[in-house]
């Protein structure tokens, strides 16, 4: 009971204090409108956020503390403050780069973008390099058991292994780098593989119409009355047993059980904006002019269907990411010896209970998870902007 | 009254259809296995006659649809089966009446449902309370912290928010426990008192996204006339938003809390094998992991009773909350 005592004992503090807050404003200031008007909620508000911003400088200030036991103890939070100042700093220069480099386009792009996609952008472009060269960043391979090295080497203690090695002798920060390369890449290719069947799909069912278009959607209807995660984690055992038998890698089954089970969403999309498109004059002049099917899907209704498809690709990446992160989290993902930051995590996880001795050690999965949750944040970012620019919400 | 009934009536009717056609894409799902359980439970290396004992015994030498009804008449008498590695245990340690698999999920089950109402009770009123408030201040500090905080929230891992609150509330402050231990006959506070981080956890996903909608519902209406009149007349911009806007914002609030709650259903799996909470989730994933298929099935099958039934409350109750939906033209 004393947790709920000392909340509410806090909440009444605050309180008086916003009273006191916005009396003495209103008796200094000679009853100015500011404070004439303002309501109890927001100076309530005003305290509540002064606190914690005091709370906040006096922890960082804690975290740096000469006692190890105290520095130990805020070493977390001050890493967050420290990442949270320096990521957004980087996004404001990465902003104010796009500004003032590239062509007149970008520019203007970068004039009117919010700090939080400036960032978002900025991720995503390290991640691609990341991915992409992955091969020449990383200073060891990613299945390499180092020979003459010890296992389980404590993050900081070599500076040949910055980040350590795993309990067989791997490079811990080549496995993440390469981390980059394959939960992304798989990630990837099974997103564009459930936007080219739910997208070609959809297109169909709005085109064509009538028993296709019933059939179709009512099938779809069925898929997604299961739970997605349940229906891939019950189609991963069934592919288990085939994989095993048959030799093909459970990754592979894995790529294509999520791109069938996510293109369902996308089939809705598809078939909802493809709709509205198939009323317009140009459908039917095109039609008239006896163009096939493929030239209607491709050339008059793809085009004017990109913007809500590329918002909605940013969504569905996440998503797919997320759920091939949490099946290799769960084991039934990808599978070692490629290395993957949901098996990773789960790796790692016992790490975590060291923190008050050996905080740099149980950073470790923290700092796989913390990969995949900075790009999809990154991704929702870029996503909400989009979106607020094209709805041109405003209020 | 009577157009109510025949329109809950109508979305059960085709809710309970809906359920039938999922069961037998999952019954479908499970027989794309190569060879068949005999040879699954068995091993490689099994005799013909064993295999051919245990098919007989299993019913595996009766035709697809005969075994779909005898399984789904098995499922509505609640005999779901016996799982492969009770079946096991069974064989080799010559124990005799092995645990079902209903013996099984029952009191998961109920681990599970107590895990997802304490969630739903911290969850939606946080959700709402936050909602309303972010509309009252849009576009303040107020309104962008938190819409950067709900963003991140919604699209992170659910196991990176669980090793955060693990590593702040229960390895540097020791407050919560990290596992959770739970068995039959705990005393309540101290259920509730394990149950807490995994809840937490829980909370932290569904409150941002349920906030979001109760807040873009709610800017929704305040574009109206009414809201405008009531403005002009001189009331508060709270008792607008409270009286006016949150009155006729309610189906879609209703509606999403709704399908949060259906997602809380399923998206315990992940936390509850982070906590070690012994939920049905955890169920599901062990035996996903040695395919014990009788388990796997069952509990499939009820994770998406459960979501169907919640997408179904979430369809009538907007429905019965919208009069223009409730009287059609």
């Amino acid at each position: 009971m004393s947790a709920v005592s000392t909340i509410a004992l806090g909440i009444a503090l605050i309180a008086a204090l916003a009273w006191v807050f916005r009396l003495a404003g209103q008796k200094m200031t000679g009853n100015a409108p500011r404070f004439r008007d303002m309501p109890f909620g927001l100076a309530f508000g005003y305290i509540l956020g002064a606190l914690v911003l005091v709370w906040l400088i006096w922890a960082f200030v804690q975290s740096r503390s000469a006692d190890l036991a105290t520095a130990n103890k805020f070493f977390f939070l001050g890493v967050a403050i420290k990442g949270f100042l320096l990521f957004a700093a980087a996004a404001w220069i990465f902003r104010l780069l796009g500004r003032h480099v590239g062509t007149a386009g970008t520019r203007k792009l970068f004039r009117t973008i919010p700090l939080t996609a400036a960032f978002g952008i900025l991720v995503i472009i390290v991640y691609a390099i990341l991915a992409i060269f992955a091969n020449v960043i990383a200073p060891h391979g990613q299945d390499e058991i180092l020979q003459g090295v010890a296992a389980n080497i404590i993050p900081g203690s070599d500076p040949n292994f910055p980040l350590g090695t795993d309990q067989i002798g791997r490079d811990i920060l080549s496995r993440l780098i390469y981390g980059a390369q394959n939960t992304v890449g798989i990630a990837f290719a099974t997103t564009l593989l459930a936007f080219f069947i739910g997208g070609s799909l959809g297109f169909l069912a709005a085109v064509v119409g009538g028993w296709t278009d019933q059939i179709l959607s009512r099938g779809i209807d069925v898929l997604m009355a299961i739970p997605s995660l349940i229906f891939a984690l019950l189609l991963m055992t069934i592919a288990s047993v085939w994989s095993s038998r048959l030799g093909i890698p459970l990754t592979v089954f894995m790529v294509l059980i999520i791109a069938v089970i996510d293109s369902t969403r996308v089939f809705r999309l598809a078939r909802a904006v493809g709709q509205n498109i198939v009323v317009m004059d140009y459908i039917e002049a095109a039609k008239l002019r006896g163009e096939g099917m493929w030239y209607l899907v491709f050339k008059e209704i793809l085009p004017n269907a990109t913007a809500p498809l590329l918002a909605e690709f940013g969504l569905r990446f996440c998503f797919v990411f997320l759920t091939i992160a949490a099946l290799s989290f769960l084991g039934v993902g990808i599978q070692p010896p490629l290395a993957d930051w949901g098996t990773m995590v789960r790796d790692l996880a016992a790490f975590i209970s060291y923190a008050q001795f050996a905080p740099l050690v149980a950073t470790l999965p923290l700092l796989a998870a913390g990969a995949i949750a900075l790009l999809t944040v990154a991704v929702n970012f870029v996503v909400d902007w989009m979106l607020q620019k094209s709805s041109g919400l405003k209020e | 009254m009577g157009n109510v009934l025949t329109i809950v009536l109508q979305r059960l009717a085709l809710g309970l259809l809906t359920l039938l056609i999922v069961s037998i894409v999952i019954f479908v799902a499970v027989n794309l296995l190569p060879g068949d359980f005999a040879e699954l439970i068995l091993g490689q290396g099994a005799t013909p006659e064993a295999v051919a004992s245990i098919r007989h015994d299993l019913g595996l030498d009766q035709s697809l649809v005969t075994r779909y009804f005898g399984w789904l008449g098995g499922m509505l008498t609640g005999n779901l089966g016996t799982s492969f590695a009770q079946l096991n245990f069974q064989t080799n340690l010559g124990g005799g009446g092995g645990v079902t698999v209903a013996e099984q999920i029952a009191p998961r089950f109920a681990n599970t449902m107590f895990l997802a109402s304490v969630t739903a009770m911290i969850a939606v009123p946080i959700a709402v309370t936050l909602g309303v408030l972010a509309a009252l201040y849009r576009n303040t500090v107020f309104d962008r912290a938190t819409n950067i905080l709900t963003l991140s929230s919604i699209s992170s891992p659910e196991f990176f928010m669980a090793y955060i609150l693990i590593l702040f509330l229960s390895v540097l402050n020791t407050i919560l426990p990290s596992l959770s231990n739970i068995y039959d006959g705990m005393a309540f506070a101290e259920r509730l008192e394990k149950t807490l981080l995994p809840a937490l956890t829980l909370t932290l996903v569904v409150t941002a996204h349920m906030m979001r909608m109760t807040r873009a519902a709610i800017i929704n209406l305040l574009a109206s006339p009414y809201i405008e009149m009531a403005r002009l007349k001189g009331m508060s911009p709270m008792r607008v938003i409270v009286k006016h806007a949150l009155p006729n914002a309610l189906a879609p609030i209703i509606n999403v809390i709704a399908l949060n709650l259906a997602y809380l259903v399923t998206g315990v799996v992940v936390v509850e094998v982070v906590f070690v909470y012994p939920g049905i989730g955890q169920l599901f994933v062990d035996s996903v992991k040695i395919r014990d298929i009788p388990v796997v099935q069952a509990c499939c099958l009820i994770f998406a009773a459960a979501y169907i039934l919640l997408n179904l409350t979430a369809d009538i109750l907007s429905t019965l909350s919208n009069p223009r939906l409730r009287h059609p033209k």
